[in-house]
C-alpha cells in the first residue's frame, strides 16, 4: 500500500493511503497533497540510494511521497 | 505526474549563481588566499620583532597567537553548521530517526547513529548532513566546504531536519549547494579539531570515501 507522509514534529504523520486500483482513496490522497502545498509542503519522491524527485502532484505508482517543508540557507 | 529536477527553493535565491564544481574550486582559492593574507602578516610581525627587538617577544608572541587564532576561528565557524541544535521535539525523534533510517544504506545508518552525520556522495563530492548545516568534502578530499542550510520549521525533530536536507540533496545537489550559504572551506584537519569529537570519525569516513 503507497503512504502520504507529512514530516513534523511528530516525526511524521500518516496523511494517506492507497492502492494503484483504488481510485477513491487515490483521489483523496491526491486531495490531501494538494492540500498540504497549499500549506507550505513540498512533495518528494525517495527513488532508492542517492535519488529523489521532486513532485507537483501526487504520483499513482509511487510507494511512499514524504511531504517536507522547504529548506533555506542559515 | 508532473516532477521537476530542479529544487523548488532555488526560486528565493533567483540571485545566486548556481554553486558546481568551478564555483567550489574558485572559492576553495579564495579562502585559501585569504587565510594566507590575514595569517602572513602576523607571522612576518611576530618573527621581525623577534629578530630587531628580542625585548618585543612578548609582542610577538601576540602577533604569532593571532596568526593562529583567526584561522581557527574561521574553521570554527565552519564546523559549527553541523554541531548539534538544542533539543526540540524530542517526543517525534524515535519516529523521526526511522524515517531518516529508512532513507539510508545500513553503513551509513550505522555512522548516522554513531555521529549523528548522514553521510552522502555526490557529484561535487561527499557529503556530511547535520542538524543545521552540510560539509562536503571535495575529490581528493584536500578541503571541506561548510554550509549552513536547515529546514524552515525550527521545532521538527533532529532526524527529520536531517532527513529534509537529504531529500533535497538527493533531488538536486547543485540547487542544494546553491540555497545554502557557503560559511568556510578550509583543510579537514582544520575543521575536524573544530567538531564535536562524536562527529569525528564521519569526516573520516568522508575523506576516505572523496579518495
Amino acid at each position: 500500500m503507497a503512504r502520504l507522509i507529512r514530516m513534523d514534529q511528530t516525526g511524521h504523520t500518516t496523511l494517506a493511503e492507497w492502492t494503484a486500483q483504488d481510485d477513491a482513496a487515490f483521489e483523496l490522497a491526491g486531495r490531501e497533497f494538494g492540500e498540504q502545498q497549499g500549506l507550505g509542503y513540498i512533495g518528494t519522491v525517495p527513488d532508492g540510494p542517492g535519488k529523489a524527485t521532486h513532485v507537483r502532484e501526487l504520483p499513482r505508482e509511487a510507494d511512499l511521497v514524504i511531504m517536507r517543508r522547504p529548506i533555506a540557507g542559515g | 505526474m508532473e516532477t521537476s529536477e530542479a529544487l523548488p527553493e532555488l526560486a528565493s535565491v533567483p540571485w545566486r549563481q548556481p554553486t558546481d564544481a568551478r564555483w567550489l574550486r574558485r572559492w576553495g582559492r579564495i579562502w585559501h588566499a585569504w587565510t594566507l593574507l590575514y595569517s602572513v602578516p602576523f607571522v612576518c610581525a611576530g618573527v621581525g620583532m623577534i629578530l630587531l627587538e628580542p625585548l618585543a617577544a612578548p609582542v610577538a608572541v601576540a602577533a604569532l597567537a593571532h596568526a593562529w587564532i583567526i584561522p581557527e576561528l574561521y574553521a570554527f565557524r565552519g564546523a559549527s553548521v553541523v554541531r548539534p541544535k538544542q533539543p526540540r521535539a524530542a517526543a517525534g525523534e524515535p519516529v523521526a530517526q526511522g524515517l531518516l533510517g529508512d532513507l539510508l544504506g545500513h553503513e551509513e545508518r550505522e555512522l548516522q547513529r554513531a555521529t549523528g552525520l548522514v553521510l552522502e556522495h555526490g557529484e561535487l563530492g561527499v557529503w556530511l548532513l547535520g542538524e543545521g548545516g552540510a560539509l562536503l568534502v571535495a575529490p581528493t578530499s584536500r578541503r571541506v566546504h561548510c554550509f549552513c542550510v536547515s529546514a524552515v520549521d525550527r521545532e521538527l525533530p533532529p532526524s527529520d531536519r536531517i532527513a529534509h536536507l537529504l531529500l533535497a540533496l538527493r533531488v538536486d545537489e547543485e540547487g542544494f549547494a546553491t540555497v545554502a550559504n557557503h560559511a568556510f572551506a578550509g583543510a579537514p584537519w582544520r575543521v575536524a579539531r573544530r567538531l564535536p569529537r562524536r562527529m569525528r570519525p564521519a569526516l573520516e569516513a568522508a575523506r576516505r570515501a572523496a579518495g
